[in-house]
């Protein structure tokens, strides 16, 4: 099994989840505590970015063998 | 361990205490993040299940793991919450001083490793580091190294699953024994159905979780203290002065925050202990021996060191931020405070990390980095539990019973498993009862591991070391240790568990200098018994029965064929550069 692919799996469902929410809370008065940085969205983003890679990666390697 | 049980040294209270910390609101959002996670750990367990026919594919991954993973696995193996916490309560106590666990104990240890010794691990075949002393030396030496090795690891785990339990209680309130019982089911379930490589893959999984679940933590409160500049000047202003700002320039004397001079760190932490830690304990060699070729698991340690390199931004730098923050209260962030023994109230370090992750992250973010927590945890748990039940089956039951077939190793892995999450559940009882346990044991690690170098350093660069020179070596130079822990103490320690139980003749300004030498006594001890001893007796084993053993005997290993960046050599020699440049860097 080629580890890529769960870990592809994980992080691209964090991304999706962490990227939504922080988009339906926008604004929400809890972003005081991160100093009003919209850090839900911006970490959803990269770990959608981080998962859809890894993802990438193991379906391109499987293709190969 | 070695990492946790320095940092747990360097934290002040020596437990990971929640006490007194406020409990986070947890949305529907954290708890599916948690929820998702444990069924990716538990699904991993169960898609390897069928690669599992027989006990070299349970105990070894049936050395078929490429380099990366076994890379990642190798440093995560070791990242406990302890370590996680602990290295940021230092951070917090000590500086950038800090930094010496990674820059001058673990990354060149984890290059002497690859490039070194691995040859004679992997190459010999062992499966286990006690099997390796078996056939340099002799039964005896193994089983000593067993029988100790065996209690490090199920006294290491329970203290992880303690802590956890502790923290899962402490945060979201549910019953300590459900927690203990239920996290240490889970581990158990990963490892009973996919063995070692189930074990490796959540590691690696659970790398990637710490990394992403605590890294924004460092940007968010950088950003609060006013950047790199606004830190550097809040620590200048603070009590800790420069000392906070400097890995080496401070280190002439003693007048330090950890209390140790340069000669101490690079030999006592640089050398003994983190050589000792990095190269023989079996929690970590175990991770290379399941590469699948000998290239991938000469990476492994050097590859696991690149993230390693860079992890002090990750876990010391909110400690120092901490640090900052708490003396310039209006910023809004304080460490919390505890009261010591004699009734003053003391910051509190070991909550500096989950009480940043309260104070900065909101619901989403927080359930990610309770998550991560989670993780490390598990898999400092899983670590040593499949290093168990290695060491059980491979270099204690079989050798008592040598004609076992291979289905009936598999299955007694299987019961070991079992037996060592419930010794480890009864070990984190223990621990719970009795706060300085962690104490004591923190001190037993560091009394196995610097003999156990010596051993190694004579037993793998020397034909003449024998296996009398190597077994008394191992117990003098073990109860020479014990007997100057009896006669050192830290300044303003009782006697007792923390030194001076004999007598107190030796004082040190902190438990950490303290500590540092009764390392640097073991692992002299050792070399010079063993060396001594080696010389006066005769030579038992032959240039033949050495082939494979002794570096100098060892053939080559060709790696021409790689591309050269993949070279062991290559490879360590850019991390070496890069870490002098570091330590350069924060001089």
């Amino acid at each position: 099994m080629d580890l890529r692919l769960p870990i592809g799996y994980v992080f691209t469902i964090y991304g999706v989840m962490l990227t939504a929410y922080g988009l339906f809370t926008k604004g929400d008065p809890m972003y005081a505590k991160s100093l009003d940085i919209p850090v839900n969205t911006i970490w959803g983003i990269v770990m959608l970015i981080f998962g859809l890679v890894m993802y990438f990666f193991a379906k391109r390697a499987g293709k190969g063998t | 361990m070695f990492l946790e049980l320095t940092s747990l040294l360097a934290a002040t209270g020596g437990a990971i205490s929640t006490e007194g910390m406020a409990k986070p609101d947890l949305h529907v959002i954290d708890w599916s993040i948690m929820a998702i996670y444990l069924a990716f750990v538990l699904g991993i367990g169960f898609a390897l299940k069928k690669y599992m026919n027989s006990a070299e594919d349970f105990f070894l991954s049936g050395r078929s793991i490429p380099g990366w993973v076994c890379g990642l696995a190798f440093i995560s193996a070791n990242l406990g919450a302890q370590e996680l916490i602990g290295m940021a309560a230092s951070g917090a106590e000590y500086g950038i001083m800090t930094t010496h666990f990674y820059w001058v104990g673990a990354i060149p240890a984890m290059v002497f490793l690859g490039v070194f010794m691995m040859p004679m691990y992997y190459g010999s075949k062992a499966k286990s580091v006690p099997e390796y002393l078996k056939m340099r030396y002799n039964e005896p030496t193994r089983v000593f190294n067993s029988v100790s090795f065996a209690f490090m690891t199920v006294a290491s785990s329970g203290i992880s699953m303690h802590a956890l339990a502790d923290l899962l209680h402490a945060l979201i309130g549910w019953n300590y024994y459900i927690c203990l019982i239920g996290t240490s089911v889970i581990v158990l379930a990963y490892v009973l159905k996919g063995g070692l490589s189930s074990a490796i893959y959540n590691e690696v999984l659970q790398f990637f979780m710490i990394v992403f679940g605590i890294a924004p933590l460092a940007y968010i409160a950088l950003k609060n203290v006013g950047g790199w500049d606004g830190l550097v000047a809040k620590l200048q202003a603070s009590p800790q002065g420069q000392g906070a700002l400097h890995s080496w320039a401070q280190t002439g004397g003693t007048d330090n925050p950890m209390g140790v001079p340069w000669y101490g760190i690079l030999f006592g932490l640089g050398f003994v202990l983190s050589f000792g830690y990095w190269t023989t304990n079996f929690a970590e060699v175990q991770r290379a021996l399941a590469a699948n070729s000998m290239g991938a698991a000469r990476r492994t340690p050097i590859i696991g060191a690149i993230p390693k390199m860079l992890f002090p931004a990750v876990v010391i730098l909110p400690g120092l931020i901490a640090y900052a923050l708490t003396m310039n209260p209006e910023l809004g962030y304080s460490i919390p405070k505890k009261i010591a023994a004699d009734g003053t109230e003391v910051l509190n370090y070991n909550q500096v990390l989950p009480s940043m992750i309260f104070h900065y992250f909101p619901n989403g973010l927080l359930g990610l980095a309770l998550t991560a927590l989670m993780a490390s945890f598990m898999s400092g748990m899983a670590a040593n539990v499949t290093a168990f039940n290695t060491v059980w089956t491979y270099d204690l039951y079989k050798t008592m019973k040598p004609n076992q077939t291979d289905k009936q190793l598999l299955y007694m892995g299987k019961l070991a498993t079992i037996f060592g999450i419930i010794a480890a559940m009864g070990f984190a009882l223990v621990a719970s009862q009795w706060n300085n346990i962690m104490s004591i044991l923190q001190l037993v690690f560091g009394f196995v591991n610097a003999p156990l170098f010596a051993t190694f350093l004579l037993g793998m660069f020397t034909r003449r070391s024998n296996s009398v020179g190597s077994f008394w070596g191992l117990v003098i130079g073990t109860s020479s240790a014990v007997a100057f822990h009896g006669l050192s103490f830290a300044t303003g320690n009782a006697p007792g568990v923390k030194g001076g139980w004999i007598n107190q003749m030796i004082e040190y300004p902190k438990e950490m200098s303290q500590n540092f030498w009764i390392a640097i006594v073991a692992f002299s001890v050792t070399f010079l018994v063993n060396a001594v001893l080696s010389l006066l007796t005769k030579r038992e084993k032959s240039d033949e029965e050495l082939r494979g053993l002794v570096y100098s005997l060892t053939p080559k290993y060709r790696d021409e064929k790689e591309a050269w960046i993949l070279r062991p050599a290559v490879l360590g020699s850019i991390v070496m550069v890069s870490v002098i440049v570091l330590n350069y860097i924060f001089w």
